[in-house]
């Protein structure tokens, strides 16, 4: 069984020297603290910033200055600033490389669902259909089961979409699921350690190739 | 030259409200918000309102004022979960509510205020955001039409502005506020500092002058943090 940080660990190891990444809220924005030495990544910030930096030092907080978590941040010597149209043009217009986002579900077709629980209150999208329909690759950090045990990596998501085949990579606390194409079918690459294949078929209702 | 300045936010929108009416209203979260000009609404009692902002403030701030007052009738948003009191009106049925994708709210505003009426995109085929919209294929790829965004009234917040309204925006706070500040067919800025004509470099300026008919620079702004997160400072 992987942790939150061991997760995130494993996804920042699917980054790429030179990328353009946006990073979600919540276990994906643990990705920078796990960069690996030698990979240099910048950081897409969708409110309208690119080269995001660490938070600041208690009492250098600018309100100016936020990420789309709207937590306070910093900039760097490679730091950009532009309109929320800029910032979803590099978005939309597939120019950045990798977004590492959370799910409620993810089908084996690549659907993902991370917007909306129907009957309960709905905050909304915000950027998170635009990024699982425009970046190059899209990887989900998510637990492999729901606080009822139900599995998260289904044969058809039951919650409203964010996006439609979409999804190229998962990696679960028990498994890290890809394919190698859009339309391709998801295998196994790893299992966590003390996970059996057997395990981790009877944890997931998804279809994946061994 | 046309006189752009205003003394304060009342005065700049004074002749422009009317009951049912559109408004735009810049910033991200609680950053880059007009905060004078979304208190001059509040006291105007300006009513029945439809909203477009990315996000409607928090309780007792930002645009929060005025749900608090039930001014607004309407939202075009990308994201609410900051706010209680939106919550229990829309979930009462006393507030309506459209989510846009946050690229494409951004790319709605901006095709409003460049007079393009409707464009394709990606974001949201085979999702609810796509139900009644027109489909169409582009390169063996299925987009969905999306229409510009224009409305009766922009109110958008910058950093600096020139007697011209030519605006400087600062880090993150610029977010929604040069779209919205095209696509108003009245737009009104609220600044942090006015400064001499000329003394802008031509090739930094963010929103040009054409797009801003009123402006003002706006008083004891809050800039309130959302998320306050810090880190610690290594010991040497």
């Amino acid at each position: 069984m992987w942790t939150r940080d061991n997760q995130a660990a494993r996804a920042a190891q699917e980054l790429r020297d030179g990328f353009y990444v946006n990073l979600g809220i919540g276990m994906p924005t643990l990705v920078a603290n796990f960069i690996p030495a030698g990979v240099d990544v910048t950081l897409q910030s969708e409110n309208g910033m690119l080269g995001m930096g660490p938070f600041p030092f208690a009492g250098e907080e600018d309100p100016d200055l936020i990420n789309a978590g709207k937590q306070t941040i910093t900039e760097l010597d490679r730091t950009s600033y532009f309109s929320s149209a800029d910032s979803f043009a590099m978005i939309r217009g597939g120019h950045v490389d990798l977004s590492i986002l959370g799910a409620m579900e993810v089908a084996d077709n690549g659907d993902i669902a991370n917007w909306m629980i129907p009957g309960k209150m709905v905050k909304g999208m915000g950027g998170a259909m635009d990024l699982v329909a425009g970046v190059k690759k899209i990887i989900v950090l998510m637990e492999h089961n729901a606080r009822d045990g139900s599995p998260k990596f289904r044969q058809a998501c039951t919650l409203p979409l964010t996006g439609k085949g979409v999804v190229d990579m998962v990696i679960s606390d028990l498994a890290v699921l890809a394919r190698p194409a859009k339309g391709a079918a998801f295998r196994l690459i790893e299992l966590a350690p003390g996970m059996d294949l057997d395990t981790l078929r009877a944890r997931t209702e998804g279809h994946f190739e061994a | 030259m046309a006189n752009k300045l205003y003394p304060d936010a009342t005065a700049a929108l004074d002749g422009l409200l009317f009951d049912g009416m559109t408004i735009m209203s810049g910033g991200f979260g609680l950053c880059g918000i007009p905060e004078n000009l979304i208190a001059a609404l509040r006291a105007s009692g300006v009513k029945g309102l439809t909203c477009i902002s990315n996000n409607a403030g928090v309780d007792g701030f930002g645009l929060g004022l005025l749900l608090e007052t039930r001014q607004i009738a309407r939202m075009i948003s990308s994201y609410v979960g900051e706010n209680k009191e939106f919550e229990r009106q829309y979930l009462a049925g006393e507030l309506q509510l459209e989510f846009n994708p946050q690229g494409t709210l951004a790319e709605r505003i901006r095709a409003g205020g460049a007079g393009i009426p409707g464009f394709y995109t990606k974001t949201g085929v085979g999702t609810l955001v796509a139900q009644g919209k027109e489909h169409k294929d582009f390169g063996g790829e299925t987009y969905i039409m999306e229409t510009g965004l224009v409305a009766d009234v922009s109110i958008v917040k910058a950093w600096k502005a020139d007697p011209y309204g030519n605006l400087v925006f600062r880090k993150t706070a610029r977010n929604f506020n040069p779209m919205m500040a095209t696509a108003g067919k009245v737009t009104v800025a609220e600044v942090e500092e006015l400064v001499p004509a000329g003394s802008l470099d031509p090739d930094h300026v963010h929103t040009p002058g054409i797009f801003v008919q009123r402006l003002f620079v706006g008083t004891d702004h809050e800039k309130r943090i959302e998320q306050r997160t810090v880190r610690q400072r290594e010991a040497v």
